[in-house]
């Protein structure tokens, strides 16, 4: 019996670029170069090594985002998975994380699915909620923020490790899971492999294959709304000083001024 | 006037700080409630009292342990529903994110994550958020249902203002999604003995500079000088010189102490994420060029192994 693994993968801005917002508030795209969030290689990765454990799987990548979030989707290919889904529609723009959920819910019920695979957090919005939505929406368990993961006999193990404790969790499939970057080196995609992506499908969905209605998502159909950003004040420059024997000791000296000590 | 309700973090009975930093900041907004749920729940309420909660609302159950994150979403719906708050706040830790999610779809509602401020607006709460590795700050609301909000740790002081913390028993009744996540085992993470990560006032880290798991003995000798807690890089926790739990930065723990103190860190995007909105910061790094340098308020360009034992000395004499 095959299993069907939709792995959630989104397209970020690059975290080493200027990153900013535009005038709507949303995040502005045209300025900065975007890629495949780090943190979803991951997810990506668990889902090529729960398929190589799999009698038979098939990896499906799926992205919500602009024209360009496609190159994320190719990157995951390049990586191994079989198949993508692209999610693109004007009336995106500016949709808040409930929408967001509400978007990737349905596209993965579209795709057909037994397991969900995300990564720990977006590197642009952070929130690290997407996945526990999902499993909310889908009805089905979530085993989230995993740092070991295996699949065996229609049971999805883990492990995870909290503020105060480290857990080992079980659910039946379907569920959702996220992993965390501790889960395992992300490989990187072979010649081979980027040559086979070219040639993959990718699926492009609207709102209408997704029956969502224009006004449950984009910025009007937002459940939050960004009031102002604001760019954080330059640090003013501080001190520096080179160590000449005395370094720590003029440090000392800094953090009593301060009342650290 | 309206009711908050505030979801309260505690081991057994101890509430963590961030939860009392969350009732100083609920009292911006309406009377706090707070939630307490598990083995020990009863036992919070007199410190919540003494910090401001009007009311407790208690539960205990094996599901709250045994399953995952599910149990407590159904308890705090059952709060909302007892209660009719004009807002719910909840720690912005990992599964206090989920739980405020999920809440959220449940009662048709917005969510904002990870605020570092909190004021009562015309429209209903205005949360501060910090964004893209804490370069911008941005003012957000939620906009549809009752307002879901998770703050971070250490965003408002802890006050004391006694009120009369009356505690009730709230019923819960389980979905069929509570027990779809066992729970196998549990271990708890050892005590160091020092404080907190998120919650120090000081945080002393290392990163690869420091070179050897060993050498973090220097790290933790000038964190026990000033009471403060020990942090990573990513750099050095994958060289396996120090534990997941210490790493400072985007996929680690967001600090943001009154003092943060970097030793042979270079300040990597991702790491200044978890640290950027420390208030004071010093770094100690060989290299001039390094781009932690950028943040400093203090800085010493040196070899760690000489300037932070040094730095250790003095702060122990001075001390003494
Ligand atoms: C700076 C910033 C702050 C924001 N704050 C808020 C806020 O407070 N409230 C709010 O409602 N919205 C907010 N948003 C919008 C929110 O980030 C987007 O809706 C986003 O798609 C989902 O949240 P996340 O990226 O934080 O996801 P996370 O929950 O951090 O992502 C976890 C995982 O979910 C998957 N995933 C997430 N988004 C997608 C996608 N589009 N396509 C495919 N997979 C995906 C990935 O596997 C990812 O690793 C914010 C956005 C930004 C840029
Ligand atoms: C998706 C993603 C998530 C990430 N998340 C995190 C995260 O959460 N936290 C994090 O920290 N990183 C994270 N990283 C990694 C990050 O990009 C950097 O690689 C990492 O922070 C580097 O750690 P470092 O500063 O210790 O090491 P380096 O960058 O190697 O810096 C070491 C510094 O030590 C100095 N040094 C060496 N010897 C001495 C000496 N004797 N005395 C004084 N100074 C000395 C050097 O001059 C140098 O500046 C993430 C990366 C990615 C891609």
């Amino acid at each position: 019996m095959s299993l069907r693994i939709v792995v959630c993968v989104k397209y970020v801005p690059d975290a080493t670029g200027d990153r900013h917002f535009a005038d709507d508030l949303t995040l502005d795209r045209e300025d900065v170069d975007g890629l495949l969030s780090e943190l979803d290689e991951y997810a990506v990765e668990q889902a090529l090594q729960i398929a190589d454990g799999a009698d038979d799987a098939e990896i499906t990548v799926l992205t919500v985002g602009p024209e360009d979030a496609r190159d994320a989707l190719r990157k995951a290919l390049s990586m191994g998975a079989d198949r993508a889904v692209h999610v693109e529609d004007d009336d995106l723009h500016g949709t808040d994380v409930i929408g967001t959920s509400l978007v990737l819910a349905r596209a993965i019920e579209k795709a057909g699915y037994d397991l969900v695979i995300s990564g720990m957090a977006s590197t642009d919005g952070t929130m690290g909620v997407v996945p526990a939505l999902l499993a909310e929406r889908l009805g089905v368990p979530q085993v989230t923020l995993l740092s070991e993961v295996s699949v065996e006999g229609g049971v999805v193990r883990g492990r995870r490790d909290g503020d105060s404790a480290s857990e080992q969790l079980e659910a039946s499939l379907p569920a959702v899971v996220s992993v965390t970057d501790q889960s395992g080196e992300a490989r990187y995609p072979s010649f081979k492999g980027i040559m086979a992506a070219k040639k993959k499908p990718v699926e492009s969905w609207d709102l209408e294959d997704l029956e969502i209605e224009a006004d449950e998502v984009g910025l009007a159909g937002a459940w939050s709304a960004v009031d102002s950003a604001a760019q954080r004040p330059a640090r003013s420059a501080g001190t520096i000083v080179k160590d000449e024997g005395e370094g720590g000791r003029q440090l000392a000296e800094f953090l009593a001024g301060q009342k650290f000590i | 006037m309206a009711e908050v309700l505030v979801y309260v973090d505690h081991v057994d009975g101890a509430v963590r700080k961030p939860t009392l930093e969350l009732l100083t900041l609920a009292r911006r907004v309406g009377e706090p409630v707070a939630l307490a749920l598990g083995a020990g729940a009863a036992e919070t309420a007199s410190v919540l009292a003494e910090h401001g909660a009007v009311k407790v609302l208690t539960a205990d159950a094996p599901e709250f342990a045994d399953y995952l994150v599910v149990p407590k979403v159904d308890a705090l719906q059952a709060a909302v529903e007892a209660v009719s708050p004009v807002a719910v706040l909840v720690p912005s830790s990992a599964e206090g994110k989920e739980i405020a999610a999920r809440l959220a779809v449940r009662i048709g509602s917005g969510i904002v994550t990870d605020a570092v401020d909190l004021e009562a607006g015309e429209q209903g709460p205005v949360a501060t958020q910090s964004a893209f590795a804490a370069s911008f700050t941005t003012k957000s609301r939620v906009t549809r249902g009752v307002p879901v909000i998770t703050v971070k740790p250490n965003s408002a002081p802890v006050e004391a203002a006694p009120a009369a913390g009356v505690v009730e028993t709230l019923p819960v009744g389980f979905s069929a999604q509570a027990t779809g996540t066992k729970v196998l085992s549990r271990t708890p993470r050892e005590s160091t003995g020092r404080p907190e990560l998120t919650e120090a006032a000081i945080v002393v880290s290392g990163g690869r500079g420091v070179n050897g798991a060993e050498n973090f003995a220097i790290i933790e000798a000038l964190a026990d000088s000033l009471g403060a807690a020990v942090g990573a890089s990513r750099a050095a926790v994958d060289a396996g010189w120090y534990p997941h739990s210490n790493q400072v930065g985007q996929t680690g723990k967001s600090v943001s102490p009154q003092l943060y103190i970097a030793s042979g860190i270079s300040g990597a995007i991702q790491h200044r994420a978890g640290m950027q909105t420390s208030k004071t910061i010093v770094a100690i790094n060989k290299d001039a060029e390094a781009p932690i340098f950028d943040l400093v308020d203090y800085g010493v360009v040196g070899d760690l192994f000489q300037v932070v034992p040094q730095l250790t000395d003095e702060v122990n004499t001075r001390k003494a």
